[in-house]
């Protein structure tokens, strides 16, 4: 009982931290995002609450709770409100194996990567719930997409991820971390620099980002499989988009460009973690704010016949130069 | 089965019935629009699309429809032209000369050359501000919303250029029966001087930031072909027609007022897409740009009136016939016709829309393509809501 209580207080500590940081990461790149993409256009951004601004999300946040939650006459009201919480949920559980720092990892587990490939799965499925389950035809619409696209892009992401695997021979985000200590030059990107790409291709398709959004292509479909969801239905698919985000660029921060440790040895820790994840999450915001959008046969062909070749070569490659 | 038989088991309107009468197996009919992002206000557009596929498409006319051919008929001669700045707020100034011109040939006035002047660099103006709005405009449909604002950086220019001699920002009524109603002071041309260089600065930058991006030319080559056959069939003119590699532009072929002392050129393309039409409207900011550098050289000085004298009163009675006046607009061939019965209201208006000769393509050119092609598609036709319903 003892024993329990013991590995169950650390494990409550980080999920409670890890919803801090989705939260306090929403706020903060909702943030950054709309001030980027305000530079980007010419426009200050938002500045009219707080100084230049800060506060801007947050009273978003309090606008949307305050707003009335609405379900659609014929919604299946089980599915339509069980999606925004699947969606959100898994994402809680998808920080936890990855290491942030020297001692900043929620629970270090032997199957870490396989853990956050299964868990951010629920994401198409909460998307397919959320199109299906608001009886709206563009919602419809926007879901199938969302199921083929996630699908999809599954595929190559896994492919990259487990000739990472290969060479490390682990699973453990830990272990890979740790393995790319010392210098810059040991980090996983220069010896995968094709997987790197291919990794950063798939990381927009996944998470759903401009310009691969079909979802919820605003200018085809309204706004997709959310059209129906107001108040924070429509809240916790966004924090779960962003947190998405948070997820797949720290996964890439750890797989390729060495996670905490920094550039030269000696200097590690979360905050290079940090610069790190926040610089690719600029990468997705700037793609979002200068690209159209793909047609959606284009988005498959891009899958099904670039990445996921490349991919299957990637990991052939690695195999066998492993083996020699 | 006929749609009327089980009234109580259908539902959506007598569009939507109409269009599932005739519904194949599998198939899914949805409504894009009246409320759409991209259908630019509130065009309606019955799809049948099987899965992304559409297999029919039927625009539905009507929510914006506003009777400015009936109130022509119960308004006076000149109380009519502010109607004109509503019909298409995109390109304004080209329907008030269609309806000023169309009175003027009614009532044989030969309008001043400094007003003619005037009303060339005016209306060249206000088609850089329209296409410059369809462009960001289109772009967002693509899903880019960056363009837009580059675009309204350079429209606001503009706006505030036309803002001197019209006193307004969109809806433009300043044309008057035998000239226009206040003359350019030497600020605004002295704007115009400006805009000009700083405009042909920034044209590059637009093709280099979207014109040549990969993503929007897959987007919109060979998306969407209205070829020189269908043009002809559906009367499409303007970008649409010369798009599908038709020279035909009214300043041309038709020439009004001082447009034949200028020298531009038609651009076309052959290609008949969507992409083509984008890079005739962009070439045509170009011709613009060289029309009103020329016609500010030639502009007669000050000591020209900017209005007939004695022009005509808002409650004038032109003489009992009937006079028809074409000019080119930013989407085509605006043309009005006119009759006068002699007395102060006219007898009958009728407005002639590009938009709306060219929006009935739209249904052929999209059957077959997927639902982004048709966003692609409608957006290539730059339609004005309010110049199709009138």
């Amino acid at each position: 009982m003892n024993e329990f209580i013991q590995n169950l207080i650390p494990l409550v500590v980080a999920v409670v931290g890890s919803m801090a940081w989705l939260a306090v990461n929403a706020l903060v790149l909702v943030y950054c995002e709309r001030k980027f993409a305000g530079h980007i256009q010419r426009r200050p951004g938002p500045f009219e609450v707080g100084p230049h601004g800060v506060l801007q999300t947050l009273i978003d946040g309090l606008k949307l709770m305050g707003k009335q939650l609405l379900t659609p006459d014929n919604a299946d009201r089980f599915l339509y409100w069980l999606a925004p919480i699947l969606s959100m949920i898994p994402v809680l559980l998808l920080f936890m194996p990855i290491p942030y720092g020297p001692v900043l990892t929620g629970m270090e587990v032997d199957l870490g990567l396989l853990l956050i490939l299964a868990f951010s799965s629920f994401n198409g499925l909460a998307l397919i719930l959320a199109g299906w389950g608001s009886n709206n035809k563009w919602g419809i619409l926007g879901a199938a997409r969302a199921v083929a696209q996630t699908v999809a892009y599954e595929i190559p992401l896994l492919l990259t991820v487990l000739a990472i695997a290969f060479m490390t021979g682990t699973l453990n985000l830990t272990e890979i971390t740790a393995q790319q200590a010392g210098h810059i030059g040991n980090w996983f990107i220069w010896k995968q620099p094709l997987a790197f790409i291919i990794f950063i291709v798939a990381m927009f398709g996944e998470t759903n980002r401009a310009p691969f959004d079909l979802a919820e292509a605003e200018s085809e479909l309204t706004a997709g499989f959310h059209t129906e969801y107001s108040s924070m239905g429509f809240g916790l698919f966004f924090m779960a988009e962003y947190g998405y985000m948070v997820v797949i660029c720290s996964i890439c921060s750890v797989l390729f460009l060495g996670g905490f440790h920094g550039p030269i040895p000696g200097i590690e820790g979360w905050w290079w973690m940090l610069i790190k994840t926040y610089a690719l999450l600029f990468l997705m915001i700037w793609a979002r704010w200068t690209f159209p959008r793909v047609r959606f046969d284009q988005l498959l062909n891009i899958n099904w016949k670039w990445l996921l070749p490349l991919a299957t070569f990637n990991l052939l490659a690695t195999a066998l130069i492993m083996k020699l | 089965m006929s749609a009327y038989q089980n009234m109580d088991q259908m539902t959506g309107d007598f569009y939507t019935q109409k269009f599932e009468a005739a519904k194949q197996d599998g198939t899914l009919i949805i409504n894009m629009g009246p409320q759409h992002p991209s259908t630019h206000g509130v065009l309606r557009i019955v799809i049948e699309v099987d899965g992304e596929y559409i297999v029919r498409a039927e625009p539905v006319l009507g929510y914006l429809h506003r009777m400015h051919e009936k109130m022509g008929e119960v308004q006076t001669w000149g109380g009519f032209i502010p109607n004109m700045g509503r019909v298409d707020y995109g390109h304004a100034m080209a329907w008030n000369w269609a309806y000023v011109g169309a009175v003027e040939k009614l009532m044989g006035i030969e309008v001043p050359e400094r007003a003619q002047y005037l009303r060339v660099i005016m209306t060249e103006l206000n088609r850089l501000t329209s296409h410059l709005l369809w462009w960001g405009a289109y772009i967002l449909d693509l899903g880019a919303f960056t363009p837009i604002m580059y675009a309204f950086d350079d429209r606001e220019m503009l706006l505030d250029i036309l803002q001197r001699p019209s006193a307004s920002r969109l809806t433009y009524s300043n044309f008057r029966v035998g000239g226009v109603q206040m003359d350019m002071d030497d600020k605004c041309i002295e704007l115009i001087k400006a805009f000009i260089p700083h405009f042909r600065d920034r044209l590059p930058m637009y093709h280099d930031l979207v014109t040549e991006n990969i993503i929007l030319r897959r987007r919109i080559e060979d998306i969407g072909i209205i070829d020189q056959d269908m043009c002809r069939r559906y009367g499409c003119t303007g970008p649409v027609l010369r798009g599908a590699g038709v020279a035909y532009d009214v300043r041309r072929s038709e020439p009004y007022s001082v447009y034949d002392r200028f020298d531009f050129e038609i651009p076309t393309q052959d290609s008949a897409c969507s992409a083509g039409r984008y890079h005739v409207r962009i070439a045509e900011m170009e011709q613009s740009l060289r029309i009103i550098e020329q016609a500010l050289e030639q502009l007669p000085g000050a000591e020209g009136s900017h209005i007939v004298d004695k022009a005509p009163k808002p409650a004038m009675k032109p003489p009992v016939g009937e006079a028809y006046f074409a000019v080119e607009g930013a989407r085509g061939k605006i043309g009005i016709y006119v009759a006068s019965d002699g007395t102060k209201t006219p007898y009958r208006v009728k407005l002639r829309a590009p938009g709306f000769s060219n929006m009935n393509a739209f249904a052929e050119a999209a059957t077959g393509t997927i639902l982004a092609d048709a966003v692609a598609i409608l957006g290539s036709l730059d339609l004005i809501i309010p110049e199709l319903d009138r």
